[in-house]
């Protein structure tokens, strides 16, 4: 709290979004907070179905709210209140303040699109400016995320890219107009393990070349370890443990989060060692249990935890230096109950 | 190179031999002797064997064919056996321009209509508009072409007197008249084939509206006409196109009822008179011509698959 006079880029403040289905209400995101400065990466994780996507796309405003749709709370980007702007305003966002890149660079791009269309479409529509410099920007940018002869790749369609070169170009399309967030929704998943490294490595050198503000999204662990500042560890989507990245993996608070850490597998292990998966599957969202969510999978479960939801409150001795959070009744590394967390429900 | 260009075009003359030998088989199954249709009843049967003679009609099947065939490719297409007795070539040729126009600015109309419907519906999936125009579409295409005829008919030229009734009107005998006069059978026909069109175009961009690269251009800040027409419409005209290909075949052979009701002088009008009076060398010359043009569009149809989509491309060659 030494710098209060630089509001942050990106405030998220008690998201919830809210599907109506056939089956009921699905709450996909379920009342999650946090910030993010410029420069600053935050990685998102969790189980697939843990509302991770879901809450990424909420905060970038493609899902808003609608006739089957309900988005409450806020989302602050660069002082714009996203929800509460007319689409037409926020479609002005995407690109100049927030840009997202996507999961599956084979299905992120229009087949019977050039290549180079995809950025120079980008770039006329927010930047204004003429074929010829739009052309040569997106020659640039091409060269920018490491993609060799790029006038000529300009002119290819994507079934002419591999996986990874078109991931470049998904990345060099969210780069376009400059974004001071941007929003990495899974960005590795689908390539090959050897091509992962590298789109993550690029990302993590344009986001600090640029000084831009990065979310990642992600399940795989390992991705977010290395890469970013702070992490903040969903579940049927609600955040259970947030903190500085290096302090929440070296000693997990939540159960969920040291469950999630067991499950990779880990080379240093011996052969045959047998690899812990978390029982189980996240809950139905269309009726998620009563109290903690994750009591019904958790070793540590008490009496009380299915009763009470638990409420993320800072652990004690870390708050203040790093915002360390968790909402467990039982934490890993405490033994006594936490204060404050019963209140929910 | 040879396989491209090749195999198409063997393709295309061995359908082609097939059609002809078809028509031309056809005509035997037909009844009625044309003998009867040319000289009328109450004739010696000496005076219709003599006729039969003349018009080779006694000759074994095969080698009636050949004739035929041998005069088809010389652009011969025989004589019309009831009078006037011109060539059928001449007959064919002052009836297709009236049937192409006709169908050519009817698919014209009916794309004009469609494109957007089908947009505006995709785009309100589920909403009241697309319900709204589901049901419209739905209801043009069970009600038979003639009624909608009759429909604008009644109220365009007899009550409200927007269209003229007078006889067909060439298109170099004055152009706008031409269309005045074209534009309301053109309507009859674009109107059903709209609501087709509509309907295949709507269900493929509702699809398409679901894909990633969809969601990636709204997250660029695409409005949502540009995603429309710049990226999801491409991606979704397969089926319309095959279908506009099969219309355009079926439209200049079968516009008859809409021919009739607004007395065109085309080619289903053409078919139907001659079939009625036993004039077989006019009905398969039509016949024939008509089939060519089907194959034709269809052919040309299948070219246009890798304009729409690059990634087919590389599979055809």
């Amino acid at each position: 709290m030494t710098t209060p006079s630089v509001p942050d880029l990106l405030e998220v403040t008690d998201l919830r979004t809210v599907f109506h289905t056939a089956r009921g209400d699905v709450r996909a995101v379920d009342g999650v907070s946090f910030r993010l400065a410029a420069g600053e990466t935050l990685g998102l994780v969790g189980e697939s179905g843990s509302g991770k996507s879901v809450l990424g796309r909420t905060v970038m405003g493609l899902i808003s709210s609608g006739p089957t749709t309900t988005v409450t709370g806020s989302v602050r980007i660069g002082g714009h209140d996203v929800h509460a702007l007319k689409p037409s305003a926020r479609r002005r966002l995407w690109g100049p303040e927030v840009a997202m890149v996507f999961q599956d660079p084979m299905t992120s791009l229009n087949p019977v699109k050039r290549v180079g269309t995809h950025l120079t479409e980008t770039l006329r529509r927010h930047l204004h400016c003429s074929r010829t410099e739009a052309t040569e920007r997106a020659v640039d940018l091409l060269r920018q995320v490491g993609i060799p002869e790029p006038a000529r790749r300009l002119r290819q369609y994507p079934h002419e890219l591999s996986g990874g070169m078109r991931q470049r170009v998904v990345i060099a399309t969210a780069l376009a107009c400059d974004p001071r967030l941007l929003i990495a929704d899974e960005p590795t998943t689908a390539l090959d393990v050897t091509v992962q490294k590298q789109i993550l490595d690029l990302l993590g050198s344009l986001v600090a070349e640029r000084d831009m503000a990065m979310l990642l999204v992600s399940h795989d662990l390992g991705a977010v370890a290395g890469r970013t500042d702070r992490v903040q560890v969903m579940y049927a989507g609600r955040t259970v443990e947030s903190g500085a990245t290096r302090p929440v993996f070296a000693a997990p608070e939540h159960p969920y989060t040291e469950a999630l850490l067991a499950s990779i597998p880990n080379l240093a292990h011996p052969p045959h060692t047998v690899l812990r998966a978390i029982e189980g599957n996240p809950p139905d969202m269309a009726r998620p249990p009563l109290g903690c969510r994750f009591a019904p999978r958790c070793g540590r479960a008490a009496a009380g935890c299915t009763d009470e939801l638990p409420l993320l409150v800072g652990v004690p001795g870390s708050a203040g230096v790093t915002g360390r959070e968790v909402a467990c009744h039982h934490p890993v590394g405490l033994s006594a109950p936490l204060e404050g967390n019963r209140h929910g429900r | 190179m040879a396989r491209r260009f090749l195999l198409p075009v063997l393709e295309l003359v061995a359908v082609l031999f097939l059609v002809s030998l078809g028509v031309f088989l056809l005509l035997s199954l037909v009844p009625g002797d044309p003998a009867v249709a040319v000289l009328g009843e109450g004739r010696t049967p000496a005076e219709y064997d003599a006729l039969r003679e003349q018009l080779g009609l006694n000759d074994p099947l095969l080698s009636r064919y050949g004739d035929w065939l041998g005069g088809v490719l010389h652009g011969d297409l025989g004589t019309s056996l009831v009078p006037p007795q011109t060539a059928v070539a001449d007959r064919i040729a002052s009836a297709l321009p009236v049937s192409l126009e006709l169908a050519v600015l009817g698919l014209v109309m009916a794309l004009a209509l469609a494109l957007p419907l089908a947009m505006w519906s995709a785009y309100h999936q589920g909403g009241r508009a697309d319900r709204a125009i589901s049901a419209i579409t739905f209801g043009l295409l069970s009600m038979p072409s003639f009624l909608i005829g009759l429909v604008l008919i009644a109220v365009l030229v007899n009550s409200l007197g927007i269209f003229p009734r007078n006889e067909w009107v060439r298109p170099g005998d004055g152009l706008g008249a031409n269309l005045s006069h074209a534009f309301l059978p053109a309507l009859t026909i674009a109107l059903m084939e709209a609501a087709m069109f509509t309907r295949i175009l709507r269900n493929d961009l509702v699809t398409t509206l679901h894909e990633d690269f969809i969601l990636a251009a709204r997250a660029r800040g695409m409005s949502p006409l540009r995603i429309m027409v710049s990226d999801a419409l491409r991606p979704s005209s397969f089926s319309l196109v095959t279908v506009l290909g099969l219309s355009i075949g079926r439209l200049v052979g079968s516009t008859v009822i809409v021919e009739y009701l607004f007395a065109l002088p085309g080619m289903g009008k053409l078919v139907i008179d001659a079939a009625n009076q036993g004039n077989y060398p006019v009905v398969q010359g039509a016949v024939l011509v008509i089939a060519v043009i089907y194959v034709a569009s269809n052919t040309l149809i299948d070219r246009t698959y890798g304009l729409l989509d690059p990634r087919t491309r590389r599979a055809r060659a």
